[in-house]
């Protein structure tokens, strides 16, 4: 068939802004466009080895000890959400990324960029939700750093913390460490927090009492590692959801995974609100769920020590590793037994129209 | 979860894919005229359980793929301008103008929210008085109801500041201009349901009996669309042409009287531009001259509609069901869904997006 000539009509198609050269919501979703940011300018800048290893932080050798960096940013909308608020979810963010480098999380610090006019009231409270966390986590906050920017240069409170932690795995984590065979395992439903902050946001069109999964996982992880499970992979679920988190993995092991979509936990509330906004659950954020990859033998004896924990009693096998494939690659098993791939979305999920 | 769990069974979509591939004796080509189920064939792989020679078409059934360039720019206009809200659904943010889309605009220093609901937009309008609050009302027969209802509650209110950039689209007019062009290959339709669950489906009847043509209303949840898909290949395979409803626990005959209404209060039929199609008459939907005052382009200007053309997309064609995605010499180099280059590689609803991904399945499968 040709193309051109018979057809009535003509499609007229703009060029798109190939290179944006401002920063874009977008940037910060966690999928393409951010790995773009880190590819084109973070890792060409600080380039070294142990930023190349590109874990949730860096793993290697001081003064004879080995520990663990890790270090993130927060900002949420609203700050007080169902489930926990912006201090809970930069201790327990921060925690949770030592824990799946294999570390226990030791000290931590915290800089507060408050806007001018933010309550100290609320303030108070952030840092209380902070201490409760550390507590709970077994962590120390041993330095902090205060600034005051303009109103209405800040969305009331950012906050950056930092962490390290002394290294308990015996052998090396990582994306490289998986293997054909090896189980794939999810420690509890999928899509909570992502959900629950919306829900919260003013002018959502309807109601839930969803709360966050925010909580620390340091403990399920640690027990985990020193249970002598072959531990190969461990890696929490943050903004980007699972399937993100799964595409990440396979193209750092160089494997295809197979996952099990009725595997997948998504209460039910989580779904529904998903569905009616268009919203795919398993690239929703969440705070308080990992991935841990383990040999298929000793997968039962992993699920048994997670579930012990109360953070993780629901965790479950969701798939394999399988074999080698160059750029990685997960496939999804749907509910009606047709496979499909996962990938990484392009920017921010954007609710559909209809 | 009830409602939806039932319609995602693996043994009733088996069976109605046994069915189909009982029934279909030759080559068929059907179309799908909306986004969502354009969606669900990409989302649960419903493709790869029709039989071969089969072939479903993505006619053009996404809002935010038809909506003229023009429009795009105009809203990316008002959007830069000082003092407005400019509300959206999420998936036009990202559709490219000729100068950028309403995200870069958000990066510019523009005020661009993505709402849930027109209602929202109202809700901003009231807080903020002081601001002009417009929503980009796009969409078919579907969205038509919720945003002829933000008019009138604007209104109601006596609210000044709320206005709507409209580019309101309807189904049947476009099925109409497929079956009309002498490229046509589309030999049956599946009518989207929950355009059907407003607008009935009397409309459709005439287009049936005119050009022999079945035309099926069908749900999004995999076996609502296997069904449709087998009424639809049964028809063609008896060599009858009716409209028939595979999607009766959501659609009746008749219209929802009062979404109906409410849209006709508020909206008159008009010409419209569909982007890679051009104008079809009577085709969208406009404000009636009661409720000028909450129309954008009276208030910030008229959208000019330009011929502009372009060599490399063939979204158009794509959306006619004339061409294919991979056919297009862009398709996965130069046109991604990161870079789109057409509205159908942008939105999640659109073809060549839904595409992009099967593109991979099917070569590094191989």
């Amino acid at each position: 068939m040709s193309v051109r000539g018979e057809v009535a009509f003509e499609s007229a198609c703009p060029m798109p802004d190939l290179n944006p050269p401002r920063v874009l919501m977008a940037h910060g979703g966690g999928g393409r466009m951010a790995q773009r940011l880190l590819d084109e300018i973070f890792l060409p800048a600080f380039d070294n080895p142990l930023l190349a290893a590109r874990l949730d932080g860096a793993v290697g050798e001081l003064g004879g000890a080995r520990i663990a960096f890790t270090t993130d940013s927060y900002v949420v909308r609203p700050i007080f959400f169902p489930g926990g608020d912006i201090g809970s979810l930069a201790v327990n963010g921060t925690v949770n990324d030592l824990a799946m480098c294999g570390a226990r999380p030791a000290w931590m610090s915290a800089g507060f960029l408050i806007e001018e006019g933010f309550p100290i009231a609320d303030l108070r409270r952030v840092a209380d939700s902070m201490r409760r966390a550390a507590d709970a986590a077994g962590v120390r906050l041993v330095t902090g750093d205060t600034k005051v920017v303009d109103a209405g240069k800040g969305d009331g409170l950012y906050l950056a913390t930092s962490g390290v932690g002394e290294v308990v795995a015996r052998a090396p984590l990582g994306p490289a460490e998986a293997r054909e065979g090896d189980a794939i395992l999810l420690s509890g439903d999928v899509g909570r927090h992502g959900m629950a902050i919306m829900s919260a946001r003013e002018g959502f069109a309807f109601e839930t009492d969803l709360q966050s999964d925010c909580a620390p996982l340091a403990a399920p992880a640690l027990d985990l590692l020193a249970s002598g499970v072959a531990v190969r992979c461990l890696r929490d679920l943050t903004r980007g959801g699972l399937a993100t988190v799964l595409v990440e993995i396979s193209e750092g092991a160089r494997r295809e995974f197979a996952i099990e979509e009725t595997a997948v936990p998504v209460i039910a509330p989580v779904r529904a609100a998903c569905e009616m906004l268009g919203l795919d659950p398993w690239y929703v954020a969440n705070e308080g769920r990992f991935v841990a990859f383990v040999p298929e033998a000793e997968a039962a004896r992993a699920l048994e020590i997670l579930r012990r924990h109360e953070v993780s009693r629901d965790a479950c096998r969701i798939g394999a590793v399988g074999a080698a494939a160059a750029k990685g690659r997960v496939v999804a098993r749907g509910a009606i037994g047709v496979r499909r791939i996962l990938d990484r979305l392009s920017g921010e999920q954007l609710p559909r129209i209809c | 979860m009830r409602f939806m769990d039932e319609y995602r069974d693996a043994a009733a979509a088996k069976a109605l894919a046994e069915a189909l591939a009982k029934t279909a004796t030759r080559p068929w080509t059907i179309m799908e005229v909306c986004g969502g189920q354009t969606h669900a064939i990409v989302r649960f792989g419903l493709d790869k359980l029709l039989p071969r020679g089969l072939t479903l078409v993505h006619g053009p059934g996404c809002p935010v793929c038809v909506t003229p360039i023009e429009l795009v720019d105009k809203a990316v206009e008002i959007a830069g301008r000082p003092g407005v809200i400019f509300c959206s659904f999420g998936d036009m943010l990202r559709v490219p103008g000729s100068r950028g889309d309403l995200q870069r605009a958000r990066a510019d220093g523009g005020d661009v929210r993505a709402v849930y609901s027109p209602l929202d937009a109202v809700h901003l309008a009231r807080a903020h008085p002081e601001r002009e609050v417009v929503f980009f009302a796009v969409g078919f027969e579907t969205t038509a109801p919720a945003n002829a209802m933000a008019v009138r509650q604007a209104r109601d209110l006596g609210l000044k500041n709320f206005s709507i950039l409209v580019s309101h689209v309807l189904v049947p007019p476009a099925i109409e201009a497929i079956l009309s062009s002498a490229t046509n290959r589309v030999q049956g339709f599946l009518a989207a349901g929950h355009v059907c669950a407003v607008m009935g489906w009397e409309e459709y009847e005439p287009l049936a009996r005119k050009h022999r043509v079945p035309i099926v209303v069908t749900g999004f949840e995999p076996t609502d669309f296997l069904q449709g898909v087998l009424l639809c290949v049964r028809q063609l395979e008896e060599g009858r042409a009716e409209v028939e409803n595979a999607y009766a626990r959501a659609v009746r005959r008749e219209d929802n009287r009062p979404a109906r209404a409410m849209v006709c209060e508020i909206f008159e039929v008009s010409p419209r531009t569909w982007r890679g199609i051009g104008e079809i008459a009577r085709s969208g939907l406009a404000l009636r001259e009661e409720y000028a005052a909450f129309d954008a382009e009276k208030r910030f200007g008229a959208v000019r509609m330009t011929a502009s053309d372009s060599a490399e997309c063939l979204s158009g064609l794509v959306l006619q069901g004339v061409k294919r995605p991979a056919d297009c010499p862009a398709f996965g180099t130069r046109c991604t869904p990161e870079h789109p280059l057409g509205a159908t590689m942008v939105s999640g609803e659109g073809a060549c997006a839904a595409y992009y991904r099967y593109r991979e399945r099917e070569t590094e499968g191989a």
